[in-house]
């Protein structure tokens, strides 16, 4: 069971782990250094064996750490999930410890993390792409990268190459409608969420 | 005088051939536009002979944003983009969803909603079921099966389009409730479905459960050990098939599902025999759970009516009631109110745990929407399993595995 004297039990003696809150399920932090250490202790000891999750958050390009990896696991005897929150120390190249040797399950997760953020994982057989081609410049999961998109080469160079051929944003002016939630009542009707191109104003890169 | 016999080792000689076939492989490449992979996978080869040595999946020509998209729209705005997941079973994508946002939100829903959403998961099941049975047959070589399912199947998409007016792409649960309530006479229409249902799948049974040729192609093949099933994040029917009792439904109950009498099928080897065996039984427990909740149907509503600020009111009372206009004005301008957190929500759905990973700043609009796709960590284990099997053996254990790249890419 997870309760209390569980919660105790896993924090006490383990300086790297902080508890975040208990909401829907027991929610840890733990330094990066010791993930892979607490991991192997979770999945042989305390039968959190099965890796659902990992994924990562943008907490904001001025946020003082930008970018945390959590990982959901679940165990099938406690059944019971358990959210690790592991913080990313360096917000212009993130890495985060790889726990494809611990879950193999981890592989494919990181690797789409790694697309999506751009977070390297330390240690990971197979660091590369995994949804979009490997060419790709951008992390379109960062908060920064607009929903419709950036002008890049087609993953074929050699027809880009020739045709000038590209991939182009969609044309969405912004994306869907919606409203702000804070700011002045005028501005509060829905609109585009971004108004600064249309189809004759070129789109900002 | 005693001849002595000299020692043949089989080993060496299969060795020595090893050996000298080395230099002969070949890389083969398959899809992504493929009819084996059911959509668009890419499954790069290398073979020695008919012997896959190698097999590394591609994935990813599917992918639309989905999860970029949810951060920037409102949380009903997200219900279509989640039909879109697991195309063949989307009303059980579209109750994970609105699940994981109410749990978030903290709203109680009536008995009434539960119930519906309860009958349309399992409804969705089956038809994913269906699916998955009868192409698994076509992928071993047997066509008629899949006259038969999907025959069945098309009752089960009149019957959608009956209730959300739509057969394929449902967008049938809002947060806090359900799009409508369930029509006169639907009920009934759904009673006599399942009662005759139990027929059709007699009838696939009959033709591939004891069919010599389909136990040749399937049995002993594509077998995941238990641990390794575990290891790699497997979940569903393919989990269960390999003898993990993991049910979401039994385990993690939600909407409801305590309340309903059913078994869990579990598989012994965790073969593609197996993995068909557990679908057609799970499809038996569906039938079984749909009677009893239209036997204990409740009356009541079918969204939350205190539920305010999530669930926009009854049309007649938009138009003759300011409050509620306002209300109503709300809830589609800024969308439902979902407080700041996170939650993690999985459901048992008919291809594995669909998982949503919620995080929300306040408002009505996610700071960030993970998908948690039960096809994308089933394919995972395709690196390690395909190899040392025949070239042949591709579809099947395709087949058998029964994913869905819409979700898998999102």
């Amino acid at each position: 069971m997870i309760d209390e004297d569980f919660v105790k039990s896993v924090l006490s003696g383990r300086d790297f782990l902080s508890l975040i809150h208990q909401n829907d399920c027991l929610t840890l932090n733990c330094e990066p250094e010791s993930i892979g250490e607490f991991c192997l202790f979770l999945r042989d000891e305390q039968t959190f064996d099965l890796l659902v999750d990992l994924t990562a958050i943008d907490h904001g390009t001025d946020a003082d750490i930008r970018f945390s990896v959590v990982v959901h696991l679940y165990s099938l005897i406690h059944k019971s999930y358990l959210r690790i929150h592991i913080n990313c120390t360096d917000n212009e190249s993130p890495v985060a410890p790889s726990l494809s040797s611990v879950f193999p399950a981890a592989n494919w997760h990181e690797r789409e993390v790694f697309d999506m953020f751009g977070i390297q994982f330390t240690d990971h057989p197979n660091m590369k792409r995994i949804l979009m081609w490997d060419d790709y410049p951008y992390f379109p999961l960062r908060k920064e990268f607009p929903l419709a998109g950036i002008d890049v080469p087609l993953p074929a160079a050699d027809v880009s190459e020739v045709t000038g051929a590209k991939v182009e944003p969609a044309p969405m002016m912004g994306g869907p409608f919606v409203s702000s939630v804070t700011g002045r009542m005028s501005e509060a009707e829905p609109r585009a969420k971004d108004e600064s191109w249309t189809e004759d104003i070129e789109k900002p890169l | 005088m005693s001849t002595t016999i000299k020692e043949v080792q089989i080993g060496d000689v299969g060795a020595q051939a090893a050996t000298h076939m080395d230099g002969e492989r070949m890389a083969l490449n398959v899809g992504p536009s493929h009819p084996t992979t059911h959509g668009v996978l890419r499954l790069m080869m290398e073979l020695d002979g008919d012997l896959i040595t190698r097999c590394e999946p591609v994935v990813g020509y599917l992918h639309r944003g989905d999860e970029k998209i949810a951060e920037n729209m409102t949380y009903n705005q997200f219900v279509p983009y989640t039909d879109r997941l697991d195309y063949l079973a989307p009303l059980a994508n579209n109750v994970a969803y609105a699940i994981t946002v109410e749990r978030l939100a903290g709203v109680e829903l009536p008995e009434r909603c539960e119930a519906i959403r309860v009958l349309i998961c399992e409804m969705a099941r089956i038809s994913s079921h269906l699916l998955g049975m009868g192409v698994f047959g076509m992928d071993a070589g047997a066509w008629t099966p899949f006259m038969y399912t999907f025959t069945e199947r098309e009752k089960l998409y009149t019957l959608f389009e009956e209730l959300t007016g739509a057969r394929f792409t449902t967008s049938f649960t809002r947060i806090g409730g359900v799009a409508r309530d369930i029509p006169d006479g639907w009920l009934p229409k759904v009673e006599k479905f399942v009662d005759e249902l139990p027929k059709a799948v007699d009838e696939v049974e009959k033709l591939l459960t004891r069919n010599r040729i389909f136990l040749d192609r399937t049995e002993d093949i594509g077998t995941i050990s238990k641990e390794d099933a575990i290891a790699y994040g497997i979940t569903g029917p393919n989990l269960r098939a390999s003898g993990v009792d993991l049910d979401l439904r039994k385990d993690k109950p939600y909407s409801g599902y305590e309340k309903y009498d059913f078994d869990v099928p579990i598989g012994t080897k965790g073969d593609c025999y197996d993995r068909y065996l557990v679908r057609i039984e799970e499809v038996r427990q569906s039938i079984l759970i749909i009677k009893q909740v239209i036997a204990s149907m409740p009356g009541g509503l079918w969204y939350a009516e205190d539920a305010r600020k999530i669930f926009a009111p009854p049309k007649d009372k938009i138009m003759s009631s300011m409050e509620e206009l306002i209300q109503n004005f709300m809830i589609v301008t800024e969308g439902p109110q979902v407080p700041p957190g996170e939650v993690y929500f999985e459901a048992e759905n008919p291809k594995g745990a669909l998982g949503f990973y919620l995080v929300s700043k306040g408002g009505g609009v996610p700071y960030r929407l993970k998908i948690r796709a039960p096809s994308f960590c089933n394919l995972s284990i395709l690196e390690k399993l395909v190899p040392g099997h025949m070239l042949s053996d591709i579809t099947v254990i395709l087949g058998s595995l029964d994913f869905v790249m819409g979700e898998c890419d999102r």
